[in-house]
């Protein structure tokens, strides 16, 4: 399978099963676009009024050339045929949900402002530890553990934070593991004695803070109803500079109300902030910020106008990181990890204040999906199994989609949300993934030309 | 070639050694709402790209 696009001018195209990249001319992009509908000289035919005889056989001889080579129109039939018998084996990550309450009553909060549809509760520090107990008991030979602290805002349970950390570098040393500790914070709380911890314990920081200041405040009020940003975004500027713009995130939403988003993106690089990442809102349709499929177009238009942005300040000096415009087409991850994705539900779990299990953060909650306790120690095996059924290489939709070694099948949460089924994609998020990492495979383009 | 130029090989990595596990997990590293992986690296070999500028200090 290869994927024809155009950025802005430029044209590309992605042989699919190899990975492998190709800048065309404009011939080249008509040759290579109809190449597997139609023969070589059905294709002459239909481009001879447009260009000379010669120069399309001499892009097919390019084409033909590349096609020996395995980078166009490359096929390996391992990635067509579904995946039945997957086990799930072992857990290395876990989304630690210390605080299911929150200094911020954020509008669009999928864990409704916090106490994630239930009580707000702060998890005790013997729940915790059973959580690495349980983490590390299930690691097998895995040696690198991820554990993020998570909320609601973490840092209203701060202290138990700190105390699981410790617990964690005890747990390292006696079982030869090597944890990864993240947190995902408001930024509302921090404080330089904070941020110096997190500089020494987290591997990440991710930074809730939504971008323009008019669009962050409208969303993200305290509780006492003022704006959040100016304290939220002073400490976030802080964080950034105390890690040396690495291992952050600063991450923002959008919703109904901020649909020309690219410029909270950009209002976030003029902070001064190198690590970027703004998301789409996920809302049933029915709530007031839901993005809606009638706002689809607009949004991709979005992405489109921060590409050409984005390419004109990263060569300009004014560098930075947008997730989602990043992707490694040198390396990148091997095909296992392509086809397994975020591994929710297998190798990644959440676990609420009050122990119980749930397929990630995003499941939290939802009634059915309850899947064992750290307290016990038990999870239900059957659940994991139903997870790691869903692979990207069983979802019909997915099986003839360009994006499904980047995309890894859409999320979960997603698809069990708006489809109650974890093998049928959300089609907004299909759309948006699919643009988005036609800007990003752009931007390395746009980059290699200079 | 004068028509196509290709910007990068073969990088769906198949090959014996892989599969490891080690990687991070996709969602936690930024988002919390995406399964991509293309800005993700092996951790065996891969260096996540900052500021050039600051020569991955
Ligand atoms: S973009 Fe949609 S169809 Fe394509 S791989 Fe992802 S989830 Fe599947
Ligand atoms: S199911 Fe969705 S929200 Fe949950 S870990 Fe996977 S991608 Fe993330």
């Amino acid at each position: 399978m290869v994927h024809t696009f155009c950025q802005d001018g430029r044209y590309l195209a992605l042989d699919v099963d190899s990975g492998a990249v190709h800048m065309l001319d404009e011939l080249g992009y008509e040759v290579v676009s109809r190449w597997e509908k139609s023969s070589k000289e059905e294709i002459v035919e239909a481009l001879a009024g447009r260009f000379a005889r010669a120069e399309i056989e001499e892009v097919a001889g390019e084409v033909e050339e590349l096609i020996r080579n395995g980078t166009l129109f490359s096929h390996d039939e391992s990635l067509y045929t579904p995946q039945t018998a997957l086990k799930p084996g072992v857990i290395k990550a876990m989304c630690l949900h210390v605080a299911h309450d929150c200094n911020l009553r954020c509008k669009y909060c999928f864990a409704s402002t916090g106490s994630f549809h239930g009580q707000r509760l702060l998890m005790p520090l013997e729940v915790g530890k059973k959580a690495l107990d349980l983490l590390v008991a299930r690691s097998g030979g895995r040696k690198f553990l991820e554990v993020d602290f998570f909320g609601g805002d973490p840092m209203l349970n701060f202290k138990v934070v700190k105390e699981l950390v410790a617990y964690g570098r005890e747990l390292e040393k006696k079982y030869d593991k090597k944890f990864r500790f993240t947190i995902t914070t408001n930024a509302y709380a921090l404080d330089e004695e904070t941020i110096e911890y997190f500089n020494r314990e987290m591997s990440n920081v991710v930074l809730s803070v939504d971008g323009r200041k008019e669009v962050h405040d409208a969303m993200r009020p305290t509780v006492k109803g003022t704006g959040s940003w100016d304290r939220a975004m002073k400490n976030a500027q802080k964080v950034a500079q105390a890690r040396n713009q690495q291992n952050y995130y600063v991450r923002g939403t959008f919703t109904r109300d901020n649909l020309d988003f690219s410029n909270d993106v950009l209002a976030l690089a003029d902070a001064g902030f190198e690590q970027v990442s703004v998301e789409p809102v996920v809302l049933s349709p029915d709530s007031p910020y839901a993005l809606l499929e009638e706002h689809l177009p607009g949004i991709l238009e979005q992405y489109d106008i921060l590409y050409k942005e984005y390419v004109k300040r990263r060569a300009d000096g004014r560098w930075f990181s947008f997730f989602h415009f990043c992707v490694d087409l040198q390396g990148g991850p091997c095909i296992k990890k392509r086809l397994s994705g975020c591994g929710a539900g297998v190798e990644y779990i959440a676990v609420t204040p009050d122990g119980e299990i749930f397929p990630c953060h995003q499941f939290v909650g939802r009634p059915g999906y309850c899947m064992g306790s750290v307290i016990t120690g038990e999870i239900d095996e059957s659940i994991r199994e139903k997870f790691a059924a869903a692979h990207v290489l069983n979802k019909e939709k997915c099986a003839s989609c360009w994006a499904r070694l980047y995309c890894t099948g859409g999320c979960a949460a997603n698809a069990q949300a708006f489809h109650d089924d974890l093998t049928k994609p959300y089609e907004m998020e299909c759309e948006m993934e699919k643009k988005r990492l036609e800007c990003a495979i752009a931007v390395q383009a746009a980059e290699l030309e200079g | 070639m004068k028509h196509i130029k290709t910007i990068a090989n073969s990088c769906i990595n198949k090959g014996a050694g892989t599969g490891c596990g080690e990687c991070q997990a996709s969602c936690q590293s930024a988002c919390k709402t995406s399964c991509t992986v293309a800005n993700q690296s092996c951790q065996n070999k891969g260096e996540k790209v900052y500021n050039p500028a600051r020569k991955n200090a």
